[in-house]
């Protein structure tokens, strides 16, 4: 089995787990900014963070074979700061040059202020002015229908938007219909509680098909799973349904949506590793730098 | 409800074979919550929305669609009933983070 997961918090997780997701088949992960569980202070300590995706991640993933590649924005759950957006928005199209940045996310909303639309405007113009891949948070819970409607209809305002070029995430059943409807991308985020089991997203394939819909883990800080796209794999199996299909959904569906950036490439297993050659830590002062690998 | 566009490899009959204990387990874990509440404050439907809510989710799994023409599923028709189902954008932010259901009985939390 290989996969590819679309969404996965690493900053977040423990090396352990990229041995976990590389042994039940993981090829490549992306991984878009969001919030850390607590508001940051400043835009320095977003650029912080940046680093972390851009130079840090990519060299942990490749020791275990993973290509690791992000979306960079402020996340909506900081988006009604707007002095703190602007000034991060200010400071991201430097970091877009990173051979490792797909594209602006996740963006979005959170609560549905008028703030967090203003932010969320700011970075889809960014997304546009840069031409970049848009991937894009839906609220939760009881927040995510509003919320998806108010995206859906914000962003088809933009006659300059591809919708081939966006991901709307974390569709549930009764959101999912208004993204595919309006020819996005969506995801199904497998989480053991707020969002989908394997069990109802598989439900949601059979009723809808497998064109435009990826899963993943949105493995994070929170109670998730790093091997919740394989424990989806093997629902499929015991619902009876064949490996092609099991493939074309978390291995080729993946490749087609996120392949639309030349940045992106799975690569083969040696070419994968390869990165981690400049991973690993030389010295002291290596082992300090981000270039370093190895825990403190 | 209607049909899908890739078919379950399974029948009907397997489906119940295969998936009928883990749901049995969930349907008791149900049973066990609301006796739990009603052993502690049989009240809370009436004062705390996300009880009332999830009381009214409980009618519509026994509300099965009349005609297939009738698209929404069950699982639908609660995601609806837990969400907020304004259009108006908040003019701020109240609180970071969701509770899990839309407060449309104006009843607040217990």
């Amino acid at each position: 089995m290989r996969y590819i997961d679309l969404h996965a918090h690493m900053v977040s997780r423990t090396t352990d787990d990229y041995v976990q997701m590389a042994l039940t088949g993981c090829v490549a992960v992306t991984e878009p900014a969001f919030w850390a569980g607590w508001d940051r202070s400043s835009a320095d300590g977003f650029e912080d963070y940046f680093r972390h995706l851009t130079d840090f991640e990519p060299k942990r993933a490749a020791v275990y074979g993973i290509r690791h590649f992000a979306w960079l924005c402020l996340n909506p759950k900081e988006g009604e700061d707007r002095q703190l957006a602007r000034e991060v928005l200010r400071r991201i199209p430097r970091y877009l040059e990173s051979p490792t940045v797909l594209g602006i996310g996740e963006i979005g909303l959170n609560r549905v202020t008028r703030n967090e639309i203003a932010t969320f405007r700011d970075h889809v113009d960014l997304a546009i002015e840069h031409d970049q891949l848009i991937h894009i948070h839906t609220p939760h819970l009881e927040d995510k229908y509003k919320g998806t409607r108010t995206i859906v209809d914000i962003l088809t305002e933009y006659d300059r938007i591809d919708p081939s070029r966006v991901m709307i995430d974390h569709a549930e059943e009764h959101t999912l219909p208004i993204i595919l409807e309006n020819g996005f991308w969506t995801g199904l985020t497998l989480y053991p509680q707020t969002k989908v089991s394997p069990e109802r997203a598989i439900d949601m394939f059979e009723r809808y098909g497998t064109d435009r819909i990826c899963v993943a883990s949105a493995c994070d800080w929170g109670p998730s799973l790093p091997d919740a796209v394989p424990h989806f794999a093997l629902a499929m199996r015991r619902r009876g349904h064949s490996a092609d299909l099991i493939d074309r959904i978390i291995y080729h569906n993946p490749i087609a949506f996120l392949g639309q950036s030349p940045k992106f490439d799975v690569g083969t297993d040696s070419a994968r590793r390869n990165g981690a050659e400049k991973a690993l830590p030389r010295s002291e002062s290596d082992a300090k730098s981000s270039a370093g690998v190895a825990a403190a | 409800m209607p049909s899908g566009v890739i078919p379950s490899p399974k029948t009907g009959r397997e489906l119940v074979d295969e998936y009928f204990i883990e749901n049995r387990t969930r349907l008791l874990e149900i049973a066990a919550f609301l006796d739990r509440l009603d052993r502690t404050d049989a009240t809370l439907v009436d004062r705390d929305y996300r009880v009332r809510a999830f009381r009214e989710a409980l009618r519509l799994l026994e509300d099965r669609p009349a005609t297939a023409a009738e698209a929404q599923t069950r699982v639908e028709r609660i995601q609806h009933l837990l969400s907020d189902p304004t259009t108006e954008p908040l003019e701020k932010l109240d609180v970071k983070s969701a509770r899990g259901a839309y407060d449309r009985w104006q009843l607040g939390v217990a």
